[in-house]
Formats: C-alpha cells, structure tokens, sequence
C-alpha cells in the first residue's frame, strides 16, 4: 500500500509540481497554502507523511509541526525547502521534522523518501548530513559531554559522510559491510541527536529562526 | 578691516566653526576668530582682553586657554588636540585647569585682582560656556568622511539625535553656567531676592515641560519612525536592483531559449547559486578559502558542461599552496565526472590535519585496469598533481557502480 501525504507549500505552482510527480507513486490526500489551513487539513485527513515547506508566511513550517503535534503527537513530517541555510534547516527538524530534502530532488526520490518516513526512518539529504557533521565537529570540555546526544559514534559519522558523498543507504550498508536496517538506525540516533542535542552551534541555529528564547 | 568687512566675512561664513585665524590675527588668531564667528570688529575683543588683562590678569588666562582650545583655520588641530590623542584628552584637560588654577591663584597672591565674588563665578561660567560653544563647532561631522563611508558599503543616514557625549557635554556646560551664576549672586548677596525669581522660573519651566514633553516625545518617535521607514525604503530598492540585474534578465533569456532545455537549466542553476550567494552575503569570486575555491570550481565546471554539481563543504582553511593543487585535482576530477552527464556529488571534508575531497559520479563506472596509457586525464592531472604536493588520489570504481575519486591532502 502506498503512503499518503498532504503537501504544504505557498507557492501554487509548486504544489501542482509535486503533486503531479508525486502522481501513482503515493497517494497524495490534499494541498495547503497556509498555516492555518495545513493543520486543518492534517488534522482531517491523518496523512502518513505532511511535505512540508521551511519558509511559508505566518511562521513557515515550524509553526504547522508546532500545532499538529498537539492534537496529532505521532504525525510524521518531511521537510522540502529551497534553503540551504543551516539556520531553517535544523530548525525544521530540531522542530520535529524526521527529514530534509531539497525541491530539485526527483519525483521517486522524493516518493522514496516519503516512504522511508511513513516507516518511520529519517531522511538525511547530502547537505543535511554535512550540516550535521559542522554542528558536531569540534570537541566539547569534557564535563559537558553528554556523550548520549553531545557527540557523533565513529559508526554514525562514517555513515553521515557516506550521505554527503552522495551514496544510497543500501549502497552505505554495503561499502560498511552491515544491513541497510542498521544503516537507518544509525541514521535514525542521529536525529534524535539532532533534535535533542544542546550542542552550541545547533541552540544558536535554533535561536536564530526564533524556534526558542 | 573695516567694520564693513568685519560684517561681510561674518555673513559668508555665518555657519563657520569657532577657529583661530592666524592670518588676520596679531598674536594667534584668537581674538580674529571670536569676532568672526560672533560677527564684530576684531578690535573690539582685543579691546577686551587687553582690558581684562590689566583688570586682574584675567583675560590673558582666557586668551591662553582659548588659544590651546581653538583649531586653527587652516584645518590645523586645536594645539590641545595635537598634544593629546583622544584617551588623553581629559587628562591633559584637567591639566590646563589646573595650570590655569594655579596662575589665578597667583594672580590673587600679587593683588591683580577683581575680588573673590566676581571673578571665581566667571570662571567657571566661562568653562561652562566654552565646553557648550565647542560642542556646537564639533557636531557637524565633516562631508568629506560621508563618501568614504558609502564607497566602504555602508549605508549611513545623517542621524536625527545628538551623539550620546555631546548630550552629556552640553549638560555639563550648562550645569557650569548655571552654577556659575548661582555662586555670583550668592557671593554678592542677591540670593535671597533672586531666590523669588528663580522660584517663579522652576515653575515656570516644570509647567512648560508639562505642557510640552507629549508634543516633543512625539516628535522623536516621528523622526525614529522615519528614519526607520527611509532605511526599510532603501534596502527595498538595493533589493530590487539586485532582482532585476539579475533575476529579471536570467528570466528574460530562458524565455528566448525556451527551445534549449539544457541550456535553461544552466542558466537556471546559475542564477539559483548567485541567488544563494547574494543571499548568504558571500562573494562567489572570493577564492581565499578551500570551500569557497571548490565551489567556484564546481560551478565553473556546471557552467561549462551543463551538468549539476552538489557541494557539500564541512569545515573550511585558508587556500594555500597545496590546498590550490588540491582544488585543481578536484576541479579535474569534477570534469571527468560530468562527462557521464549525470549528477555529481562532491564532498569535502576539512579537520585538523586533512583535507579530503570526494567527488563522485553515477556514471556506468569503468575497469581501471583497462584504460590505455595514453588517457591521461586522470592519471596525470589528478594522480600526478596529488603526488607532487604530498598528497594523493585514490580511485573507486567498478563498471557499473559509478566512479568515486578520493582525494587526500596532509595539511
């Protein structure tokens, strides 16, 4: 059975983009163009996966992560931005975003992801990945390392730089010699990391899009 | 100079600062300059200071200080200024005042001397005075530092308030002047009568203040809003200008080549990676770093074949020697890589000893082994390059797996 998604964005030609792509490979349950309207919609139709744009007005994407949680605490949500900025990309995801892929990506990659989502995976974009790895770069005084959420595992930086370099995760689990499963695990504590991580550089992305005082 | 003149010179240069005037002057400028900046005969002052000087040796002390305190006309530094930078000036400010003391005191002891009740109060009046008649002069800041500013990129607007100590300055002077005038009047006894006066005055004023603080709080909101309005009007239209130099134009020219998708597309991607760099407030041709380096080369080499090229940089250096050798490696290896047409992916990763780079294709791959001598893309100007500068380049590849080429280099 194909996933189903509800596509945010307040560029209508965008929208008509992906849904079209989108077209026969998962189901595609409705589009919005604000954030009022996005979560009314979520809410409605229980989409697997919300596509959803960093930058909207009234908040953008945090916002709509913000308010669907509340009434819809297990609902997934894929980040799809044209930014690159490292600011609006951890902020989507420290928000709650289990990915973050660009909107040059094709229409079955982007199918794929969605599905690698509704099962409950992350999706690490190459450029996601090399922002992870800038974050946790660099030691940390050892009294504050949590080494739980503060560092990277050797496993999981090799992993996140195989992402960088642009390789699949079935071709990582096969360069690594472990399962494709392990692969997402690995993938999956990152974000964990990611999200709940008090690492400098991640706080001071997170204040700079004003997603914490 | 006539008097005629004397009115003349004081029109033209109505708006002239406090400066000495050497040329017309017969000691230092001094009392030429305080006449032209109030508009009278220079006689007159000198008139005065000479009679200020037999009467209690007073106005030589005021001729000194003023001279040390004025700029010259030509421009030339207050004698002050040029004995002290800035840190030092209230140190040497304080030193003149206590010199200054020091003469009057002396003065006093040789019996040229008004009395206690005169001159003390006019000293410090005439303080109060100069540090509030200064301030007028300094304010204005000289045109000529304004284009300087602009051509630095700075957008600067003449600001609507005073600075924060020219304010404190002002008070300062105003607080001597008032004092001063308080300390004759009680020196000479008239307190007591002025005290009525002066209650009326405080009335007066507090009323006034009442009256007018919502109209002048008004007022600097007004300007503030303003200012904040012409800066919001100004970064729009730095915005638009952009837009249309650049956005605007690419749009133009993909309408004409509407035929030509590959040709849409790297006119696309460029505008989009200028887009990005104008937003990061990066300049695309500042090559002084490794990240910066390759990805000019990236877009150099998508530019030229057409191709998309993905750059992802972690950590940064300076570009140095072999970091340019490095990037040149990677530049090659980026222009192998497109020849499949596919996207390519490179990856560059800077830590405390190493820079890596990976550059990676999705291309058919191919058999190392199998590629005939003289094909030497590959094996001089990425291989050879590497090995001359202590690094070297490592190939992945298997028909059908794509290619990736690895290039590491010691720091």
């Amino acid at each position: 059975m194909s996933p189903s998604v509800v596509i945010v964005d307040d560029h209508h030609l965008f929208r008509a983009g992906v849904r079209a792509e989108l077209d026969g490979l998962v189901e595609v349950r409705g589009d919005a163009a604000t954030v009022e309207d996005a979560v009314r919609l979520v809410i409605e139709a229980e989409p697997d996966v919300v596509l959803l744009d960093v930058q909207m007005p009234g908040g953008g994407g945090v916002e709509v992560i913000r308010q669907v949680v509340q009434r819809r605490p297990a609902q997934r949500f894929l980040a799809l931005s044209v930014s690159d900025a490292p600011e609006d990309v951890i902020a989507i995801i420290r928000a709650g975003a289990r990915g973050y892929v660009t909107k040059t990506i094709s229409g079955a990659e982007l199918a794929d992801a969605v599905r690698r989502i509704s099962d409950g995976d992350a999706v690490f974009s190459p450029r996601l990945a090399g922002f992870v790895l800038d974050a946790f770069a660099g030691g940390l005084p050892a009294e504050q390392v949590d080494p739980q959420l503060d560092q990277l595992s050797p496993r999981e930086r090799e992993v996140l730089r195989h992402i960088a370099r642009g390789y699949l995760y079935k071709e990582i689990a096969q360069r690594l010699s472990i399962s494709t499963k392990t692969v997402e695990a690995h993938v999956s504590a990152v974000l964990r990391k990611l999200q709940l991580s008090n690492r400098h550089e991640l706080s001071r992305w997170a204040v700079e899009r004003r997603l914490v005082d | 100079m006539t008097v005629d003149d004397g009115a003349k010179m004081a029109g033209m240069s109505a708006t002239a600062s406090l400066r000495r005037d050497p040329a017309r002057g017969v000691l230092a400028g001094v009392a030429a300059g305080l006449a032209r900046r109030v508009g009278i005969d220079p006689l007159i002052v000198r008139v005065g200071f000479i009679a200020a000087s037999f009467a209690g040796g007073f106005g030589l002390a005021l001729y000194l200080l003023a001279w040390a305190l004025m700029p010259g006309d030509d421009a030339s530094r207050a004698p002050i200024e040029r004995i002290a930078g800035k840190r030092e000036t209230w140190l040497v400010v304080l030193g003149m005042m206590l010199l200054a003391l020091a003469a009057l005191l002396l003065l006093r002891e040789w019996g040229l001397w008004f009395s206690d009740a005169i001159v003390w109060p006019v000293i410090l009046t005439a303080a109060g005075g100069a540090l509030i008649w200064r301030q007028s002069t300094a304010t204005e800041e000289p045109p000529a530092n304004r284009p300087a500013a602009a051509a630095r990129g700075e957008s600067r607007l003449p600001s609507v308030s005073l600075p924060r100590d020219a304010v404190g300055r002002a008070f300062v002077g105003a607080a001597l002047v008032v004092g001063g005038g308080l300390v004759f009047l009680w020196l000479n006894g008239a307190l007591g009568a002025a005290r009525d006066v002066l209650l009326a005055v405080v009335v007066v004023v507090v009323a006034l203040t009442l009256i007018l603080a919502p109209w002048w709080l008004r007022l600097v909101r007004g300007l503030s809003a303003e200012r904040t309005e012409r800066i919001r009007s100004q970064e729009r239209a730095e915005v638009a200008a952009h837009l249309h130099d650049s956005v605007l134009q690419t749009l133009a020219l993909m309408q004409k080549r509407v035929d030509d998708p590959r040709e849409v597309a790297a006119l696309a991607r460029r505008q989009e990676r200028e887009l990005r760099a104008w937003l990061n407030g990066r300049r695309l041709s500042g090559d002084a770093t490794v990240a910066l380096a390759l990805e000019a080369a990236a877009a150099e080499v998508e530019e030229a074949h057409g191709v998309p090229v993905e750059v992802v940089a972690v950590g940064d250096a300076p570009l140095d020697e072999r970091a340019q050798a490095l990037v040149a490696a990677a530049r090659e290896a980026l222009v192998n890589a497109v020849k499949f047409a596919g996207p390519v992916a490179l990856y560059a990763e800077v830590d405390d000893d190493h820079i890596e780079v990976f550059v990676r294709d999705r291309g058919p791959g191919f058999d190392p082994a199998a590629v005939p001598d003289d094909r030497r893309g590959v094996r001089e100007s990425i291989v050879g390059r590497m090995e001359r500068h202590g690094g070297r380049a490592i190939l992945h590849t298997a028909p059908g797996a794509g290619t990736e080429i690895e290039l590491v280099m010691k720091r």
